[in-house]
């Protein structure tokens, strides 16, 4: 063309058409909504390294978040899968209360690490198996369902335990808390979370079983039109909710040293919270681990930099409010721009 | 043409949802003190139209004018202030509460502006009741200890504690005794006595018959007849408005023998209490059968019950002569059997879906080792079958909700083709699927056939169960009136057969 060099006006108007397909391109590619959390995620970091730069970004102190992020975010894995297929789990925090105060108990502690790793799987799973008989086949209300269980799980492990805390004396459970067992500087209950975290991740989106999960969840009449068996698969669900909390009574035993009937408490609302956080659907047939896990970072990374700060848990359960409406918020919107 | 303009008139109304154009162009117009009735098969639009009217729904396009006024009916209550009401087919009653406090809902009689007076509340709706013949009604009881009619005459009473001047009736007699519909009828007979205009839903012709003074048919969202005389427009004519093409379909040509072999698919003795009568039918490998019948003639209840959805109350479904466990999709589908839903999206698609996992969802197992899918297989399986049915976009990893109404039931049909059913279920195939992509989807069905599937099609458009089976079963009120060969029938004497004992 023969056409002078066009003015720098022109060229301005031109870019932003330019621009939203190469973006969109992007973001299509790796997931609005991952990146928005792992945003969020580095701004908190950013934070939290300007506000305490001495103490937040020590070493000690990442490992002691994402220790304490483990236990609770074993859980959340278990409960994105019950919440993509359209249910709800109320009980984690109670089973892994009961399964916690049952594997600690002095008769449990004779069999030693395997008896107690053994007995808190076992006590999830069984737990997992009741709501997931009630619901599945008992035809009742997940919500309800969970809700009892909640209940009588909290009460058996105040039986048990008769409200005494029940300390540890294996060597080799409390060993695995101990510097001495990180491998390169990774806690082993991080590196826990990190396998159950990139299972379940597999599990979801690679297998016939995630793909049932999601469709239960999405359409369950048309899952079962489609020759799915809806119930069996709404009893694994649960039984794997129930597994889950299993391994996250252990850690939990690991981390603290004992058992006690308050473990757990409010865990089902973190980790409802950090699904939804992460983008899963209340109503089921939509969500990731990924962003789950990144939801569960989020709430303990903020609750790391509050306490630093020297902000008391009241501003912390405000603020966590405060996030689960702003997430909210914002999913929708990028929901209806898509 | 009258110099007084109608109470309503609605002109050009379009109303689309993703995948669908629900209303195109639809007119209505009604004068004060009539009964307008509105005529037309599932899916043809009524409910979008009174949803409009209610300002439920906004229209894309078009006008509504009242009293020659044009309006727009932002939400419910713009159209209640103007005087319309519309009682649902689902009655939207709140079960917990008591009658007078459902009739009076959301304009409660208040002192003080907030404190609820629960006598003149009771009073009026006492006055009410009596007016609609129902005054053994107690106002203080609850809704949901009320039978389905008298829950009717609550939500009728609701409807005229506004000041009404248009009231919709959607499909008012389906949950009544016929002792109760003379008690509608008369209710109707005062509203129009006293001006009311009253836009009646029905499917029983005869209802019309009685109590209508005009019709309007609406199908596949479009106004077919405006205004017709609704005492003397034959029977048949009517029907042939609400199932008839507006355009002429080229169907595949058939095969001139009916296909050698035993029969896959037996039904002996089907039946489902209150649904249908005990049914026998069988369909051979390349054979289409057609069920047709018009709304409540127990088409798709049959075709529930064959595929397990339903448990029948007696009978057997066999396939290649085994029976099948009754009540069991799953026994159904192992055994060879696909169905095809009449709402693909409530009961067949994942919509948040890709069509690759909505194609592949029932047959998983044959990409996967160990619960471990093969992606790469899956994706190439699915791209075949939506190839071998002309799919588009002919790329399966776009979500499943942005294809029109034709191409998500090819997907459907993927499913089943990848699946390799020995027997295909077909319930309104061609349903919310536009016009220009029938054709299309007759011509599939009839390859699938040729290919050696049986297919066993329930459609209430009576041609097209003409034009594309080869036996026909009519059904009336659940039960099969009449068995033939489809080039052995025409659509008058099917039409006649689904309709008589209806003046024709």
């Amino acid at each position: 063309m023969t056409q002078p060099v066009s003015p720098p006006r022109d060229s301005t108007a031109k870019v932003p058409e330019a621009r939203p397909p190469a973006w969109r391109g992007l973001a299509a590619r790796a997931d609005v909504r991952t990146l928005s959390l792992l945003g969020v995620l580095a701004a908190l970091i950013v934070v939290g390294g300007i506000t305490k730069p001495d103490e937040f970004l020590d070493t000690r102190n990442l490992q002691l978040v994402l220790t304490q992020a483990s236990v609770v975010g074993v859980v959340t894995v278990g409960m994105t899968f019950v919440i993509v297929s359209g249910g709800i789990d109320l009980s984690v925090g109670a089973i892994v209360a009961l399964a916690s105060v049952w594997a600690t108990t002095v008769a449990t502690q004779e069999y030693g690490f395997a008896g107690i790793l053994f007995t808190a799987i076992v006590v999830g799973v069984g737990c997992g198996l009741v709501n997931g008989v009630l619901i599945a086949y008992g035809s009742m209300v997940p919500f309800i369902a969970t809700l009892a269980m909640l209940a009588s799980a909290r009460g058996l492990a105040l039986q048990i335990t008769d409200g005494k805390t029940q300390i540890v004396t294996v060597p080799s459970v409390l060993d695995l808390g101990e510097r001495d067992a990180y491998v390169l500087g990774v806690p082993p209950l991080v590196m826990v979370f990190a396998v159950v975290t990139v299972i379940g991740w597999l599990v979801l989106n690679r297998t016939t079983f995630g793909r049932r999960t999601v469709a239960v969840g999405g359409n369950p009449e048309a899952a079962r039109l489609a020759g799915i068996d809806v119930r069996r698969q709404r009893l694994y669900l649960y039984l794997l909710s129930g597994l889950c909390c299993g391994i996250a009574a252990f850690l939990l035993i690991v981390l603290s040293g004992s058992g006690q009937n308050t473990n757990g408490n409010l865990y089902e609302l973190d980790a409802i919270a950090a699904a939804i956080i992460g983008g899963t659907l209340l109503t089921g047939g939509r969500g990731t681990i990924t962003g789950s896990v990144l939801g569960v970072l989020i709430f303990f990374t903020i609750t790391n930099i509050f306490a630093l700060n020297n902000l008391q848990s009241d501003v912390q359960q405000i603020a966590k409010g405060a996030i689960i409406v702003a997430a909210v918020l914002v999913q929708r919107r990028t929901a209806s721009t898509t | 043409m009258a110099p007084e303009p109608p109470l309503l008139s609605m002109s050009g109304i379009t109303k689309s949802f993703p995948g669908v154009r629900a209303l195109d162009g639809v007119d209505l117009d009604v004068q004060a003190g009539e009964v307008h009735c509105l005529l037309g098969q599932n899916g043809a639009g009524k409910s979008t139209l009174i949803k409009v009217l209610a300002g439920a729904h906004q229209p894309d396009t078009g006008s509504i004018r009242w009293h020659g006024e044009e309006v727009t009916l932002r939400s419910p209550i713009a159209a209640m202030r103007l005087g319309i009401a519309t009682i649902y087919q689902e009655l939207d009653l709140v079960e917990h509460l008591s009658v007078a406090e459902n009739v009076h809902l959301g304009h409660e009689p208040t002192a003080a502006g907030f404190i609820v007076r629960g006598k003149t509340a009771s009073a009026s709706t006492a006055a009410l009741l009596k007016r609609l013949g129902h005054a053994e009604i107690d106002p203080a009881r609850l809704v949901g200890d009320l039978s389905a009619a008298q829950q009717q005459i609550v939500s009728m009473a609701r409807a005229l504690s506004h000041d009404v001047r248009l009231i919709v009736m959607d499909e008012p007699s389906a949950a009544l005794d016929p002792d109760e519909v003379d008690n509608l009828f008369r209710i109707v007979g005062d509203l129009t006595a006293a001006g009311v205009a009253v836009v009646y839903i029905s499917h029983r012709l005869e209802e019309i018959r009685r109590i209508g003074d005009r019709v309007t048919v609406l199908k596949d969202g479009r106004a077919v007849a405006h205004g017709l005389p609704a005492k003397s427009t034959p029977t048949r004519e009517v029907v042939a408005l609400m199932t008839g093409r507006n355009v002429e379909y080229v169907f595949p040509d058939r095969p001139l023998s009916p296909p050698p072999g035993e029969p896959v698919l037996t039904v002996r003795g089907l039946s489902r209490q209150g649904e249908f009568e005990p049914l026998d039918l069988e369909v051979r490998p390349g054979e289409i059968v057609g069920l047709a019948g018009l709304v409540g003639s127990g088409r798709s209840e049959i075709l529930e019950t064959v595929y397990g959805a339903r448990k029948p109350t007696a009978g057997q479904v066999l396939v290649d002569g085994r029976a099948l466990r009754p009540g069991s999709v799953r026994a159904a589908v192992r055994a060879g059997l696909g169905l095809a839903p009449e709402e693909r999206k409530a009961q067949a698609l994942l919509m948040l879906e890709s069509v690759t996992r909505n194609v592949s969802v029932s047959s998983m197992s044959r990409f996967s080792r160990g619960g471990w899918i093969d992606r790469g297989a899956e994706l190439g399986a699915a791209r075949a079958a939506t190839r071998e049915l002309s799919l588009r976009p002919d790329n399966p990893s776009v979500p499943v909700r942005t294809l029109s109404g034709g191409n998500q039931q090819k997907a459907v049909l993927a499913r089943w083709l990848l699946r390799g059913c020995k027997v295909l279920l077909l319930d309104e195939p061609t349903r919310g699927v536009d016009v220009g992509a029938r054709a299309e989807l007759y011509a599939v069905i009839r390859r699938l056939a040729d290919e050696g599937l049986a297919v066993l099609l329930v459609s209430s458009e009576v041609p097209e169960v003409l034009g594309l089976a080869d036996r026909v079963l009519v059904l009336r009120e659940g039960r099969v009136v009449h068995t033939a060969p489809a080039r052995e029938l025409d659509e008058h004497r099917v039409l006649d057969l689904v309709m008589e004992g209806s003046p024709a």
